[in-house]
């Protein structure tokens, strides 16, 4: 078995240090070593996309990710989505429009609607709908889902002028 | 995913040394998408992953003399954020694009994809089709092959112990050319291809095809080059019967199996549709060039 | 882009009930904080993971543990010889009965292993990779046997036996001889032969579905612990504590009192998790060990273990005279059981005809078992596979006939006062309502274009009540706590506060709902059969009522006047003497101690008159001639609600429930390879659908009253799985004028069917 290797990385804009056997997602690390585990696996394989998280800013499914690899590297999780209290506008709306039943993949959407906005501010419904399709959600079909993705950009392009 | 070692060398010459001494076992990582996934459902049994990322050019676009350089462990999502690349090879950037969801176009690179050898990877067809090249480091230095001489068969790659592919090389443009690719999957996202067809060719200036290069995944044990299927439409201007030629050479050339995700039967049949309506698009698009 | 049209039937004067408001278990979804079945850690926890029988169908001649055992790390190995061998005992279920011995060898192979995936050992190790490694230690030989999975082929003479002791039920004189055809059930009315000899056209077809999987996102997850005492804790994912705590005991051997089950978040079920696949195992891997075990499924485990529900034969016959009345049904269902007896085909039967008044039919259902993982509950077990060959055929009637498809279910439909065509007299339905409600909404008149069809259907789900608890406590500064037995799948907890706010006068934001765990609240079957808002919605809502008639009590206590000259208005005891002015819950609360102590009040009840639900879809599809592609362009489910206690949690469901039953229209299927392995045993090749393959689901929620319910409401998370087999296949076929018979609607078939017009 390969020797864990110390890694240093920024988590949610904080400093993390943890050992990780070189064969561990990023993933696993993040909830067994880092507690967060509001990453969640539901394949393990990057179909389902309830693990995405932001790597140096790019949407990425963690569990497709070794956790060597986040050495010296900065992640964003779900848990670094709302300011301290604040939830995001995303996450108010998500909660407004009914956007989540079970909740599991709802972490996952959230941080890859994030990443839309961040390069797209005012997403088609189209775009909305081809850029979380590696999101699966198998409770709300995603009416909803695409309704409060449409309605935070709305909100978030407000926010700017 | 156990009996891993990992090692992030930081010159190519430092990673090929340590993929040779890595022996069978030993794994070149770019983006990962395909190696994560076989570690974890056990088909790759641990060895050494020699990670690419850290080698200056593994990640990247570069333009020279008209020709694109990019490197190994470029993310399809940076792929498409290179203006130049997109407006000479759309095709082969839609291609990269359709590799999986965006969290997947975050990591997996047009190399990987390559040197996975299946043959329904989304970007080998546009890659063949363009005429790539790879540059390959290896313990005894470098070499350039085609991008059709990697793929062997399902799974297996030309490539000899410690090599690796360092880059991909796309060849600068012709006046009115364009190229495309169509895929076709179950649903809008997320799927393997069940077939893929890629055209890429060059226009005179009145509208005829002088040149153009056909190939299809997914009909056979590697992605397939038609010849015959680029010679049904050199020489027109892809009117209806240069299409109708084209469909029947397409199929003609497909060597495909009945799997879960289609029928022989099928996959010929859709490689014709695929082949006629990816040269309706590189032909609209190589003309939209000779009118700007 | 689309609009959710709401129709209130009559607005009542609600306060709470029938708005919007933001869910009270939502802010710890959207933050990540919320705790499902695999994030709970314990000091000293150990992973378990379980040997799988790469054979379908295999005689166990042996296991070897001692070299897994031997393993540094390993702290436990068990196998069927550590758990007691259950004599047959059927237990009441949710939806389904269920034999306890069955259930123990599903999760447990003893002798056999009967699928591709059966658990045959199970380890616990101090980490998964020293796990991993003992799994590949365990030495298990085999004795491969011939299988068999398709449905027909294991009901024909001479197929391979699954079980020696299965000698069809329901059938008279008890057969002599096993076979693998559990169950037969057979529902008939009036003479069918006499029914087709007066039809003027006849409907026939034989359809077929595959196997097809909930498809939750969460796997199959738990936590357990065997104290040194004998007392146990289960922490777990299930929509059902009580019966993952009943299973456990019985599948163990031990007192149910000796177990505390505590429901974690459940991170989607739709049946599939009502029965017990880990719990059992990490409970003995900690009794033989004594630390804590997780054990949680990797996602080919999910597929290859647990759910699916059958794959079927369905075959149809309808007679209908010229103006439309249908005379006559005959209808056969063959439902895949998987390893052990229990499909949902009886279900299946009762509902096939539930949306029409037919004097004459017959429908017999056959029980299947089959080499492959045995079926659990997935929404509205049973009925959209019947539907999809009843929908399919009402349709080819309506061709024939030259009706509109609409006008022909109008026809037919079944009204208060009639006869269930499985037994009972239907009462308040809102049946017709659907069909209005689809017949008028503008999708149904909109323009089509080429290669562009549109399909309707309809569906039934009988909804169902049973044992609920609930408890309501008022807390000292006057808001309240509503605990419930019930795990929360799709936004109960919502609902449930819902109620106890509308009754007790309280806003929303002053009551918190909780799941509490078996031994904090009393017995609730589980979470399925959509009950839970009816069911222990009427007991919260009884449990509130107690406490406003204490609260008036209270009030008239120290005002010192009679209870009759007290009233509850708006969270406030108010007095028919001005000069008593009002007291608040609040000033109650504060009193309380001076009135007779804690105020609160516990209702456990057995609920009856759940409102059976119908839906009535209008699916429009466009076809790719050259590649077989179907798109579905636009969606309209109109369904009786009864009434929506929260509109956008019962849209949510609708929504959720026609993209299941696209997905198992167009793409989701089992493919068993000739050995009789799954193929496909994960999400890449598993195409449950993506946001990208959907339009908008268009919702109309009918609300007509159940007067059984408080509130008036019916079930509704089942009901919207049923039409969309049906919707989808009929669109398809208006696109290409051909009838498509077999699910799911691949590519390859439609383009097939395209190049044989």
């Amino acid at each position: 078995m390969g020797a864990r290797q110390h890694i240093s990385a920024n988590v949610n804009g904080d400093p993390v240090e943890f050992l990780a056997e070189p064969g561990t997602t990023l993933l696993d690390a993040l909830r067994d070593e880092l507690g967060l585990t509001g990453s969640k696996e539901g394949c393990g394989s990057g179909d389902c996309g309830a693990c995405s998280v932001t790597l140096d800013g790019r949407l990425v499914c963690s569990c497709l990710v070794l956790a060597v690899e986040a050495q010296g590297r900065r992640i964003t999780t779900i848990e670094g989505m709302a300011d301290g209290g604040t939830l995001h506008p995303l996450q108010q709306k998500f909660l407004e429009h009914a956007a989540l039943q079970c909740g599991f993949c709802t972490p996952g959407i959230l941080v890859a609607a994030k990443a839309l906005l961040d390069v797209n501010p005012d997403p088609t419904e189209v775009e909305a709908r081809y850029w979380l399709a590696g999101n699966l959600c198998r409770c709300t079909g995603y009416d909803k889902v695409i309704r409060a993705v449409m309605d935070a950009a709305a909100d978030l392009r407000q926010e700017r002028v | 995913m156990s009996d891993v070692d990992y090692l992030a060398p930081t010159s190519a010459d430092a990673a090929a040394k340590a993929l040779a001494a890595g022996g069978a076992a030993a794994r070149a990582l770019a983006g990962g998408t395909d190696l994560l996934v076989q570690l974890k459902s056990g088909r790759l049994k641990g060895g050494l992953i020699v990670d690419l990322k850290h080698i200056p050019g593994a990640i990247g676009v570069r333009e020279e003399d008209g020709a694109f350089v990019i490197g190994a462990a470029t993310p399809g999502a940076t792929i498409g954020e290179h203006a130049g690349l997109v407006r000479a090879w759309p095709g082969v950037v839609e291609a990269t694009h359709l590799i999986g969801s965006t969290q997947v176009q975050g990591r997996a690179s047009m190399a990987g994809n390559l040197c996975n050898a299946s043959p329904a990877a989304d970007s080998v067809p546009a890659l063949i089709a363009a005429r790539a090249t790879c540059v390959i480091v290896g313990p005894s230095g470098r070499r350039t092959v085609a991008a059709e001489d990697i793929p062997v068969s399902p799974g297996r790659t030309s490539l000899k112990p410690g090599e690796f592919v360092l880059e991909i090389r796309l060849p600068a443009r012709a006046a009115r050319s364009a190229d495309a690719y169509l895929r076709s999957i179950p649903r809008t996202e997320m799927d393997i291809a069940v077939v893929g067809a890629a055209v890429n060719l060059t226009l005179d200036s009145g509208g005829t095809i002088i040149e153009a290069r056909v190939a299809l995944g997914a009909v056979g044990p590697t992605v397939l080059i038609a010849d015959d299927a680029a010679a049904a439409i050199i020489g027109s201007r892809l009117d209806a019967a240069a299409l109708e030629r084209l469909d029947a050479a397409a199929r003609g050339a497909c060597r495909p199996i009945s799997d879960k995700r289609g029928t022989a039967e099928f996959r010929t049949k859709i490689a014709g549709v695929l082949a006629r309506r990816a040269a309706a698009i590189a032909y609209g698009r190589a003309r939209a060039k000779g009118e700007n | 882009m689309s609009d959710v049209i709401d129709r209130p039937a009559a607005k009542a004067q609600f306060k709470v009930v029938g708005t919007r408001p933001v869910r009270p278990d939502g802010a710890d979804k959207v933050t990540g904080k919320a705790a499902y079945g695999a994030d709970l850690m314990l000091p000293g926890m150990l992973t378990g993971k379980i040997k799988r029988s790469p054979h379908a169908h295999a005689r166990i001649i042996a296991i070897d543990t001692k070299k897994a055992r031997a393993l540094a790390g390993v702290k436990a190995v068990i196998t069927a010889a550590d758990f007691p061998d259950l004599a047959s005992e059927e237990m009441a279920g949710g939806e389904s009965a269920a034999n306890v011995r069955d259930i123990a060898l599903n999760c447990m192979a003893r002798n056999a292993a009967l699928y591709e995936g059966h658990a045959v050992a199970a380890v616990a190790a101090t980490s998964a990779s020293i796990a991993d490694e003992a799994l590949a230690l365990i030495e298990v030989t085999y004795e491969v046997l011939p299988h068999v999975i398709d449905v027909e082929a294991a009901m024909a003479p001479g197929a391979p036996l699954l079980h020696a002791d299965i000698f069809t039920k329901g059938v008279e004189p008890a057969p002599t001889t096993p076979s693998n055809i559990a169950h037969r059930h057979d529902l008939t009315r009036g003479d069918v032969n006499a029914g087709f000899a007066e039809a003027d056209a006849i409907a026939e077809g034989r359809y077929t579905t595959a196997a097809v999987h909930q498809g939750y996102i969460e796997p199959h997850a738990c936590v357990a612990t065997f104290g040194a005492d004998g007392q146990c804790q289960v922490w777990s994912a299930s929509q059902g504590h009580f019966a993952v705590r009943t299973l456990c005991a019985k599948i163990l051997g031990l007192d149910t009192s000796d177990i505390r089950v505590t429901p974690a978040e459940i991170g989607g079920g739709f049946g599939g998790k009502t029965t017990v696949y880990l719990e059992p195992l990490a409970l003995a891997l900690s009794r033989q060990c004594g630390a804590p075990v997780r054990m949680v499924m990797a996602r080919d485990e999910v597929f290859r273990a647990t759910g699916p529900t059958s794959g079927a034969v369905i075959e149809v016959k309808l007679g209908a005279r010229r103006d439309g009345t249908i005379t006559a049904g005959q209808i056969v269902l063959k439902y895949q059981a998987g390893a052990f007896p229990g499909s949902p085909v009886h279900p299946g039967v009762m509902t096939a005809l539930a949306c029409y008044d037919i004097p004459n039919f017959t429908i017999t259902g056959y029980d299947v078992v089959t080499n492959s993982p045995k079926v659990t509950a997935y929404r509205a077990p049973g009925a959209p596979i019947s539907a999809f060959g009843v929908e399919s055929a009402v349709d080819d009637l309506a061709l024939k006939l030259g009706m509109d498809p609409i006008a022909l279910r109008e026809k037919n439909a079944v009204r208060d006062g009639m006869k269930a065509a499985y037994g009972p007299t239907f009462r308040n339905i809102g049946y017709v309502e659907t069909l209005e409600a689809i017949r008028d909404h503008p999708h149904y008149q909109a323009p089509l274009g080429p290669n562009q069809g549109r399909g309707v259907a309809v569906g039934f789900w009988f909804n169902i009540g049973g044992d609920s608890t609930a408890a309501v406590q008022i807390t000292d500064d006057g808001a309240a706590v509503v605990a419930t037995g019930n795990p929360d799948i799709g936004g109960s907890r919502a609902s449930m506060a819902m109620m106890a706010a509308e009754v007790l006068g309280l806003p929303i934001e002053k009551v918190r709902p909780i799941v509490a765990d078996t031994a904090s609240i009393g017995y609730s079957m589980l979470t399925g059969g959509s009950r839970t808002t009816f069911a222990t919605g009427m007991a919260v809502t009884q449990a509130a009522q107690q406490i406003v008639t204490d609260l008036k009590r209270r009030a008239a206590q120290i005002w010192e006047v009679a209870v009759d000259q007290v009233e509850w208005l708006d969270g406030a005891a108010v007095c028919r003497d001005p000069a008593k002015g009002e007291l608040t819950l609040a000033a109650l609360a504060a009193k309380s101690g001076e009135t007779g102590g804690p105020i609160g009040a516990q209702v456990s009840l057995n609920a009856q008159g759940a409102g059976p639900g119908f839906g009535a879809h209008i699916c429009d599809v466009e076809v790719d001639p050259e590649t077989g592609g179907v798109t579905i362009l636009r969606y309209t489910a109109a369904q009786d609600v009864g009434r929506a206690i929260h509109p956008a949690y019962v849209e949510g469901q609708v929504q959720g429930g026609v993209a299941q039953g696209i997905g198992w229209a167009l793409n989701e299927e089992y493919i068993f390879d000739t050995d009789g392995k799954m193929e496909n045993a994960g999400f890449l090749d598993y195409r449950v659908p993506v946001a990208s393959d959907l339009p908008m689901i268009d919702t109309i929620l009918v609300e007509v009253a159940n007067p059984r319910h408080p509130f008036g409401a019916k079930g509704v998370g089942e009901v919207p799985i049923v039409p969309p087999l049906g919707a989808v296949a009929n669109a398809v076929r208006a696109a290409i004028g051909v009838r498509m018979t077999d699910l799911p609607l691949s590519p390859p078939k439609i383009r097939a069917a395209i190049d044989g017009r």
